[in-house]
This record gives structure tokens, C-alpha cells and sequence, in this order.
């Protein structure tokens, strides 16, 4: 058992920190909720010139086949300040798959891309009423001559405004809901009859709800086996889910740092709240919360670089439920404390309050992985 | 970042494992298999089982008669243990005096206390708490007065006594000065339990379990090699007690075992004709104490990790009693529930209801007593707020 930084990850981390410090504060992500696309280019590119983008793609792809830990230590700490580059959504949600079943040219032609930080990806699954089951397809691909024909809705697609390409599940066979027959699709935003409809979400990011009428796609576009993308798409998930408790962990630190600074130096009754034993218990229990919520978020991690399934589905489950509690008791006692500042627009605190709600529904609320922790294997293991 | 043992301590793990098993009594085996209090001849038993394999001590260096396990053994020994329904050692003894003796006490004290700690000859209890100095324990009355021969004489009382009754020593805070500021006049003595005018009553726990007792100090004489440490320097050693194995505090084997049990009571409780286990309303409530339990468990194992290393514990060290106390008390409450009122049997003759049934609410009821003992977690969240936090006193 080991949980020390190497030197490289140690160096990793405080690369991240420092940029996130002097170039992405939280003033940024204020600034960039009124843009259209939510953040830029040129920090893009920078990511990219960073090796953040390609880290775990092998060399001839740009990357240095780091461990899925070293991409969640970035994540953690560009979390801390709220960065809103979509890494997850272009690297972990639609790079990843691609990198796992992509032909060789679908990976030239988009992750060697990605890795410099020329373009953005998106991954297109989640569809009205399927809550948070990567099977609930009712997007159909079906034959037309050589190629395929595309119709059908994705929703809250990431990054779905500003992604270069999408990575689309449709069903090519099966019912609505069944596991078998859902094949994954490369689609640029621009193919004749795909419309891209931006929209906002609450923590000033920005996603799509993306159209499909009968988008023509050639056989070179499938990605992976035909029928086979509920796996990729739920494995996918599970990595977003994974990233998401280190962005989270790396937010709750902030937050927790933001709140006992306020009760340090805020004033009433002739003294500094802080010393009031109802509050001091207060921040001492989001504290508990923050240490374990980074517990399960190292966990998640280090499982999803492991190579036993079920031990990685529960542990990501574990720390997405843990994420959702602890993220919800952290912001919304952050916000408790810091009064009625805390919910004006002009404090920062609002912003990550609204980060972690998000956070919480993305890739599966408590209550799913809590459900689903009952439904593996492990979790009726010795009995 | 790897979060497995190695295969050296995957293996000490089986060891363990598969020597419990061995070395268990049947009739002690008979009891862990259902969590039955154990009564203080069976403990000592164990006692003199674990001492014969050299494991009674982990945490005493080899010189004397600790096993010389590193951090890592020292956690797998007792999670191992703790796992298996092991009766539980009194740690008054071996996880409190003992320590304190090897930092702070003479040559001559560790020759005459601590074999005798090791082999269980000698029990031992703690006097601490006293009915007005609980939480502020530093306002303790109990008064150490001057023979004028060099020793002291005690008078006084100390409560939540555990194990008194069955004790050969006590290890006591008493004042010495009644001048200086709370802390400073305060002197860790160690108190033969056969001196006249000391005086022992026990009483039952709301477990129903004989644990707790006020023992009572009338004119007790104390010799003054009997004094640990400086005069007036009692509260240092208080202290540094907390410091000591925090590895341990958490207790995640005994959570673990819990968690497995309350599964299995799921399993075979029956509703509407089906295991419970099967409800998913049940299942879920497991399930979310379930990642409560892995939470904590990690964070152990982060520490655990940081002190093989070396490292000074970091901030996730302190949450672990906070925490580990509170989810075995949520365990033991879903196990309640899981068992309807099945869970409601208390102490009766054997054979009147299963031997599973017999223990759980004696169990469930002596569980409160976690948040509350070796300082109640809201003095640990009081020390937190201070200490890390940094947030202002009053």
C-alpha cells in the first residue's frame, strides 16, 4: 500500500495547481458563463501543449501512456478552482472509447488531434427518459445502401456545442432498452441533418441537445463491434464517474479552506464566529467528509487503472456515492455558514454549490450507484 | 499510488487467518460465531493463547516481548482478529500503561510491570474519569497528598472504572497541586488494587454487561516509586496517550465483521416470503452503509500506509475514531432493524431463543458507549476544530 506521489506525480500536481492558480482562477469560469462556448481555445491548446489532453494515449499518439491517477491528480486540481475545459468530456467520456475500440485511422484522425489540443470531443448517449441507463437507446442507425442512416435525440451531450466530433450510441438492432444491439458512431457536428442546439446548465458550463434526421454515415464511422456499445458507453461512464470524485474532492478542499477562512475572520456578537462550538462542529464534520470523499476518489482511481471489473464498478460506486453525500453536506454547509453572501451571485461559494449538484447527477446519482452496488457480484461475496 | 499489500503481507494476513482458526478454544470459537460477551476468565484465556504465540503485544518493541511486527503487520494482526469475533483484550494494560511505562517510566518500573502485562498476570484498569471531571478531565479532584515520606496518600473517587472489579492495578490522574493551573498539578500514579481503603463498585452497563466501576480512595498509601514520570507532569503522559497507535482507533475490523453479519441476518430474515436482502429498499440501506464503511476504511488505509513510511500521522488520522465509532453504531442499528423483533431478546437461559438472537441487543446497547469513551467525539471535534482547522477559542 502506497498513497505517496511519485516525484513525477508530484510534479504533475503542482504544475496543475499553479495553473490553475495563475491562470484559470474562479474569476475565469465567472467570466466565461456568459461566452457561448464556456471556455477557450488557446487554454485548450495549452492543455494540450501540457500533455494533459493525451496522457494516457500511447506515444504515437501524442501521449505517455500515464495511469488513469496521474489524469485524476490534473483533474483534482483544476477542480479546485472550477477550470471549464472539458477535459472529461473530450478526453474520458469519448477519447477513451475510441482508444479502446477505434480503428487506427478514427484514432489519427481524432485523438492525435485532441492530444495537441486542436480539437474537442463529446460523447452523445444520453437520451430523454433513459435516466442513467447507457442501454435506453431508442437513436436508431440503420442500413442504407453501403452506409448507414442516423435519426434520432441525444441529450445533455457535454461539450456537445463545441465538440469537433461526436461519439453517437444508436441502436442497429434489439428493443428500446436492451443491452445488445447499440453500436457506437463517429458524427461531425456539421454532416447534413445533425442540429446542435446549445444550452446552459447551472454551474455556467455549456452542453447540446443534438438532432439526428437521417444523418447519411459511411461503415467507416462505426466505432467498435456493431452491437456492442452499451459496454463502451457504460465503461465510459464509469471513468467519467471516477473523474468526477477527484474533481469533486479537489472542489470540497476549496470549499472547506473558503469556509473556516470566512469563520476565522468573520465578526458577531463581538466575536469571531468560529469560536461558536455549533459551527466549529460544523466545519469539523465537512472536514470528515472532504478526507473521505479523497479516499474514495484515490480509490476509484486506482481501481480504474486495475484490470478487475467488478472491483472497479464497486469502488467507482462507492466514491460516486460517497461523492454525492459528501459533496452535498460540504457545499451546501459552505453556503450555510458563509450567511447570506453565500447565496449572492457574487461569491464564489455559490459556484462550486452549483459545480457539486451537478457533479452529483453526472454519471449516475447516489441513489443509481447505490442501487447498483446491490446488484454486483462483490456485494453479496462470503455470504 | 497502490493500494494492495504485498504478497509478504497478503501472506501474514493467511497466517493469521488460518492460526486463529487453530488456535481458538472450541467454546470460545462457539462464542464468537454468534458475538457473545465474553466473560473476563475467557479474555484472559485469549490473553495467554495470543501471549504463547508472542502476538498479545504488537505494538511493544522485541526487547520486551512485542512480536517486532512493522505498521502494516500491527494493522492486519488486529483487523484479523477484530475480523474473526476474537474476544477483545483490556487494553488498559497492553495498549495504555504498558506504552506509557516503555516512554516514560523508569528501568525499574518496566522490570516490575510490564512481563507481568504481557503474561496477563497482572490486570489493569484506568482511573481517569471522575463523576465531575468527564470531558474536562483536567478539573479531576482525586487528591495525592504528600506522607511526608516521600509517598502519597489518595483520597477521592474515579468512575467509568472499567474492569475494576476483576483488576490487580490502577493506573490513576491525581492532583498533587491544588495551587497551580488544572494541568499543571496533575500526577500519573500506579495504584495496587489490594491497598486498604480502596474500595471497588461495580455496575452494569446498558449492555447488560459487567464493565463499568467507581472505585473509591480513603486514605490510600501510594509508594512514591510509584510515581510515572515527573511530579505535576501527569497531563504530558495523558496526552501522549492519544498519540499512541492511531492506526488502530478506527477499528475497521470489527465494522467489517458487522457488515458481513448484518448482510448474512438480511439473508435469512424473511419478508413476504422473501429474504430481506432481496428488498430493495433494504438493499439500498446496506449498500449506502456499506460505502460509508469502504470510506472509512480507505482512510485508515491511507494512514496506515503514511506510518509505514514513516510520515507524522496527516489530518485524515483524526477523523478515524469519529468515524469508525459512528459506523459501527449505524451497523449495529441496521442490524436491529434487519432482525425486526427477532433483535429483542435479552439474556435469556441458553436455549430459549437461537444463540443469534441472544447477543445482538446487548451488542447494539454497549455500542453507544463508542462515541463516548477515549474522549466523546464531540471533544474530537472540538480538538479538530482547534488544532486543524485552526478556528479561533473562546
Amino acid at each position: 500500500m502506497n498513497f505517496e506521489l511519485s516525484p513525477d506525480q508530484k510534479l504533475l500536481v503542482d504544475t496543475a495547481a499553479a495553473f490553475a492558480r495563475k491562470q484559470s482562477p474562479v474569476s475565469r469560469l465567472r467570466e466565461l458563463r456568459a461566452d457561448p462556448v464556456g471556455w477557450q481555445k488557446a487554454t485548450w491548446k495549452q492543455m494540450g501543449e501540457l500533455g494533459w489532453l493525451a496522457m494516457l494515449f500511447p506515444e504515437e499518439l501524442g501521449g505517455f501512456g500515464a495511469s488513469f491517477v496521474d489524469l485524476c491528480l490534473v483533474i483534482e486540481q483544476l477542480g479546485a478552482t472550477l477550470v471549464p475545459e472539458p477535459i472529461v468530456p473530450s478526453v474520458v467520456l469519448a477519447g477513451l472509447p475510441l482508444l479502446r475500440v477505434g480503428s487506427d485511422a478514427q484514432k489519427q484522425r481524432w485523438l492525435a488531434p485532441l492530444a495537441a489540443g486542436d480539437v474537442s470531443l463529446a460523447l452523445a448517449w444520453a437520451e430523454r427518459d433513459g435516466r442513467y441507463d447507457a442501454a435506453s437507446v431508442t437513436t436508431r442507425a440503420e442500413r442504407a445502401g453501403a452506409g448507414w442512416r442516423l435519426t434520432g435525440e441525444k441529450v445533455f451531450v457535454l461539450n456537445g456545442h463545441a465538440a469537433d466530433a461526436l461519439l453517437v450510441s444508436a441502436r442497429t438492432s434489439g428493443g428500446p432498452r436492451d443491452r445488445e444491439g447499440v453500436t457506437l458512431w463517429l458524427v461531425e457536428p456539421s454532416a447534413p441533418g445533425v442540429t446542435v442546439q446549445p444550452i446552459q446548465t447551472m454551474d455556467g458550463h455549456h452542453a447540446a441537445m443534438v438532432r439526428f434526421d437521417g444523418v447519411e454515415l459511411g461503415d467507416d464511422a462505426r466505432v467498435g463491434a456493431l452491437g456492442g456499445g452499451v459496454a463502451e458507453v457504460e465503461r465510459a461512464l464509469d471513468d467519467g464517474a471516477a473523474a468526477s470524485c477527484s474533481e469533486g474532492a479537489g472542489m470540497m478542499q476549496t470549499v472547506l479552506a473558503m469556509t473556516t477562512e470566512y469563520l476565522r475572520t468573520r465578526e458577531q456578537f463581538g466575536v469571531k464566529i468560529g469560536s461558536f462550538q455549533a459551527l466549529q462542529h460544523r466545519a469539523v464534520d465537512m472536514f470528515v467528509e472532504c478526507e473521505l470523499a479523497k479516499s474514495m476518489a484515490l480509490l476509484a482511481a486506482i481501481r480504474t487503472d486495475g484490470d478487475d471489473a467488478d472491483e472497479r464498478r464497486s469502488a467507482v460506486s462507492w466514491a460516486k456515492a460517497q461523492l454525492g453525500e459528501s459533496g452535498r453536506y460540504v457545499t451546501q454547509q459552505a453556503t450555510q455558514l458563509h450567511g447570506g453572501v453565500g447565496v449572492t451571485d457574487e461569491h464564489d461559494v455559490g459556484l462550486y454549490f452549483k459545480r457539486m449538484q451537478v457533479l452529483s447527477s453526472l454519471y449516475g446519482d447516489d441513489e443509481h450507484h447505490i442501487a447498483r452496488l446491490g446488484r454486483l457480484p462483490s456485494f453479496t461475496r462470503d455470504l | 499510488m497502490d493500494l494492495s499489500f504485498t504478497p509478504a503481507q497478503t501472506a501474514f494476513r493467511d497466517e493469521v487467518r488460518a492460526w486463529i482458526r487453530e488456535a481458538m478454544p472450541p467454546h470460545l470459537a462457539e462464542k464468537a460465531a454468534v458475538d457473545a460477551h465474553f466473560e473476563m476468565s475467557e479474555v484472559m484465556e485469549w490473553h495467554r493463547v495470543l501471549h504463547a504465540k508472542g502476538w498479545v503485544a504488537p505494538n511493544w518493541p522485541k526487547e520486551w516481548g512485542g512480536p517486532g511486527l512493522d505498521v502494516t503487520e500491527r494493522f492486519i494482526l488486529t483487523e484479523e482478529l477484530e475480523l474473526a469475533g476474537a474476544p477483545q483484550l483490556s487494553p488498559f494494560g497492553l495498549a495504555m500503561v504498558g506504552p506509557l511505562l516503555l516512554q516514560f517510566g523508569s528501568e525499574a518500573q518496566k522490570q516490575r510491570f510490564l512481563p507481568k502485562i504481557l503474561s496477563g498476570d497482572e490486570k489493569w484498569c484506568q482511573g481517569y474519569s471522575e463523576p465531575n471531571a468527564g470531558s474536562d478531565l483536567a478539573s479531576l479532584k482525586l487528591r495525592a497528598d504528600d506522607d511526608g515520606n516521600g509517598g502519597f496518600v489518595l483520597n477521592g473517587q474515579k468512575t467509568w472504572t472499567t474492569y475494576a472489579q476483576y483488576a490487580d492495578w490502577i493506573f490513576v490522574l491525581a492532583r498533587t497541586d491544588g495551587s497551580a493551573k488544572k494541568q499543571e498539578g496533575i500526577s500519573f500514579l500506579l495504584v495496587d488494587m489490594k491497598s486498604p481503603g480502596l474500595t471497588v463498585k461495580p455496575f452494569l452497563t446498558t449492555g447488560g454487561t459487567p464493565a463499568f466501576c467507581e472505585t473509591f480512595f480513603e486514605n490510600v498509601a501510594v509508594p512514591g516509586d510509584n510515581l510515572v514520570g515527573p511530579l505535576n507532569g501527569g497531563w504530558t503522559l495523558a496526552k501522549a496517550l492519544l498519540g499512541h497507535e492511531r492506526t488502530l482507533i478506527a477499528h475497521v475490523g470489527h465494522s467489517a465483521r458487522a457488515l458481513l453479519r448484518l448482510k448474512r441476518i438480511a439473508q435469512s430474515a424473511q419478508k413476504d416470503g422473501k429474504p430481506l436482502l432481496d428488498d430493495p429498499v433494504f438493499r439500498a440501506k446496506i449498500a449506502r452503509l456499506e460505502v460509508r464503511f469502504r470510506s472509512l476504511q480507505t482512510t485508515n488505509y491511507r494512514v496506515v500506509a503514511g506510518a509505514q513510511l514513516g510520515n507524522a500521522p496527516g489530518p485524515e488520522s483524526s477523523i478515524l475514531k469519529i468515524r469508525g465509532s459512528e459506523t459501527l453504531q449505524h451497523l449495529m442499528e441496521l442490524t436491529m432493524e434487519a432482525m425486526g423483533h427477532d433483535a429483542l431478546a435479552w439474556f435469556n437461559p441458553p436455549g430459549v431463543v437461537p444463540p443469534i438472537e441472544q447477543w445482538v441487543a446487548s451488542g447494539f446497547n454497549y455500542t453507544r458507549a463508542t462515541t463516548i469513551y477515549g474522549g466523546a467525539n464531540e471533544i474530537q471535534r472540538n480538538v479538530i476544530a482547534k488544532l486543524i482547522l485552526g478556528l479561533p477559542s473562546r
